[in-house]
């Protein structure tokens, strides 16, 4: 039995449902792009407060990285690997590890809530927060470029090209980190998955491949940051090979795309239990 | 306080929310290493409710009763496994994305905020909704000033007390107007001049745009004093709707008698031992509820003669919301807070 609270109410009242109002007018819409900064704003400055230290530690593992395989590389095609490697290990570790971690959290403690009771168009919150990551892992990625290049003796000519390596395999590695904390039914299995994938990039990306088995190799070409590994990895050729390049990091942009879908729909699917 | 009711009944007219038959189960779990077995749960269990425009409407019960459960299904977070759910005309259940056009909630968590500074939090809400900057920053100033929030304004939320930061979510709630408010448990946590900034910025809404307000809430005083109507929720059922004296005249014929005893209760005293089926025993706390004249005889028995000996403290009270709860069949004798 339930009640039914206008039969109770002193000094009668109108029948059930018969002076429900007309259908009233809904509140604006938040559309895409205006939103998706406002989210990316917010993130920006949410990194700005608490992940500093551990973009430092990001930084400082690729750096580490870098010099531990001074001793086992020298120079040549590896080297190149090496370095490019590590640069894009800094935007794996925050785009991918962090990233998974925080919509674990944010899924696990309520906070989607407040997103789903916004007008605000799904693909606004993951891409702000995965484009926020992304350009937070700047600064990162450039000091390790460059300082691998002076350990190593690579050139600095064509180190621009981190500009388009670093959002494309940022979006597809966000894209990533945001499905897997999304999609996993536990916080802490969103921080494991993070972690796995990126020790993935790690093994996978700062390895030469040229000494790897097959089986290690095809998970590489599997692997969404290989691409801008590669592309990053040609520029530091005496005459580089702009058309790979290009075609690395246009598969790069493609999985981008796959994997921000991907996200957006993991989002949906996380908001509405 | 007073014109609260009075507000409340001057808009009252037309229904804002209407929801009928809404019933939810969450599946039985089986156990696991560790985790032990849960049955099938009746969130919520055919309820039918009608919030008009303009009042402040409570959802009361203790902790698990189920209303959370039914705020989120009428904010659209969580589907219905049956039932119908309409606020202002818009059927929430076909389209559950409808809700967050109409209606600001502020629901139990602040995870998504916590890094955010008072400030900013408040002005991406407002963004979120759907204003433009210039409005977004303006709305902002306004409500964090109503609120007396300008000081923290710089503050990240995660360094405010649990009270500040609950009312830091309050005020991105309130950036960009919306005809309902539903609030789940707004005041935990919060001193007294919190609670009368929110309530009096939910009056102000209410008497310049007829808002409405759907309030979640285990705090029976609170309930008393600013609810205009309250539904008693009891293990996923309403199982009582009107105003809140409306709901205590129901139990009016009661006084809770309240004794406290020094050590243990003196049963060899031959009227006390009599009272001793009747009573609710907490540790030292006896707490009866009978009718005024019985009242009466128990404390003149108490008060004087052997019993007194033993007796720490008394109290008599006229019956609260939470005696209507008792009355009422509700189940779970404790998650009730009087404060």
């Amino acid at each position: 039995m339930s009640v039914v609270p206008a039969d109770v109410l002193p000094g009668g009242v109108p029948a059930v449902g018969a002076a429900e109002p007309e259908t009233a007018e809904l509140g604006p819409r938040a559309r895409l792009w205006p939103s998706l900064a406002a989210v990316y704003r917010a993130q920006l400055s949410r990194a700005r407060v608490a992940r500093i230290p551990l973009l430092f530690v990001a930084t400082f593992q690729s750096v580490g990285i870098m010099i531990l395989m001074r001793g086992v590389v020298d120079g040549g095609g590896e080297a190149r690997a090496v370095v490019a490697g590590s640069a894009v290990l800094v935007v794996a570790f925050v785009a991918l590890n962090l990233l998974a971690q925080y919509f674990g959290q944010l899924r696990a403690g309520g906070g989607l809530d407040h997103y789903a009771t916004l007008p605000v168009p799904p693909a606004a919150v993951v891409l702000g927060a995965a484009g926020a990551y992304a350009s937070f892992t700047v600064p990162g990625t450039v000091v390790t470029a460059v300082f691998g290049c002076a350990l190593f003796g690579l050139p600095l000519a064509h180190l621009w090209v981190l500009i388009a390596v670093i959002p494309l395999a940022g979006a597809a590695l966000a894209g990533l980190g945001a499905a897997l904390g999304l999609l996993a039914p536990r916080p802490e299995l969103a921080t494991l998955l993070g972690q796995l994938g990126m020790s993935a990039a790690l093994l996978l990306g700062v390895l030469p491949p040229e000494r790897m088995p097959e089986a290690v190799r095809l998970a590489r070409d599997l692997l969404p940051s290989t691409y801008g590994v590669e592309a990053f990895a040609r520029t530091f050729a005496p005459h580089p090979d702009w058309a790979l390049v290009l075609g690395d990091l246009a598969v790069c942009g493609v999985v981008g795309v796959l994997s921000l879908a991907v996200a957006t729909w993991a989002y949906r699917r996380a908001a509405v239990r | 306080m007073n014109t609260r009711a009075a507000q409340g009944f001057r808009h009252g007219g037309d229904v804002v929310c209407v929801v009928r038959g809404l019933t939810k189960t969450y599946p039985a779990v089986r156990g696991r290493r560790g985790v032990p077995a849960t049955p099938e749960v009746r969130a919520t269990d055919d309820v039918e409710l009608d919030i008009r425009r303009g009042e402040i409407f409570g959802l009361l019960g203790p902790n698990g009763a189920g209303k959370s459960t039914l705020v989120r299904q009428l904010t659209g977070l969580m589907r219905p496994d049956r039932g119908s759910v309409r606020i202002l005309g818009h059927d929430i259940v076909r389209h559950p994305e409808r809700a967050s056009r109409i209606l600001a909630y502020l629901g139990q968590e602040s995870t998504a905020l916590d890094d955010l500074t008072v400030s900013l939090a408040a002005e991406t809400t407002g963004r979120l909704r759907g204003l433009d900057a210039r409005r977004a920053r303006g709305e902002r100033d306004d409500v964090l000033d109503e609120l007396g929030l300008a000081p923290l304004a710089g503050r990240p939320l995660r360094k405010l007390s649990g009270g500040q930061r609950r009312l830091a979510c309050f005020a991105a709630a309130l950036v960009g107007r919306r005809p309902l408010l539903v609030l789940d448990e707004p005041t935990t946590g919060m001193d007294p001049v919190a609670r009368r900034a929110v309530w009096s910025a939910v009056d102000r809404r209410r008497a310049e745009h007829g808002a409405t307000v759907l309030l979640v809430t285990h705090n029976v005083i609170e309930a008393e004093t600013v609810l205009d109507r309250v539904a008693v929720l009891d293990r996923g059922r309403v199982i009582a709707c009107d105003t809140p004296s409306g709901l205590k005249e129901q139990v009016a014929g009661e006084v809770r008698v309240d004794l406290v005893w020094r050590e243990a209760a003196p049963l060899h005293v031959p009227e006390v031992a009599a009272l001793r089926d009747r009573v609710v025993e907490s540790g030292r706390r006896w707490t009866l509820r009978l009718a005024p004249e019985e009242a009466r005889t128990v404390v003149a028995t108490v008060t004087g003669g052997a019993a007194f000996a033993a007796l720490d403290d008394f109290t008599l009270a006229t019956p609260s919301l939470e005696d209507v709860y008792l009355a009422l069949g509700g189940a779970v004798r404790q998650g009730l807070v009087k404060a």
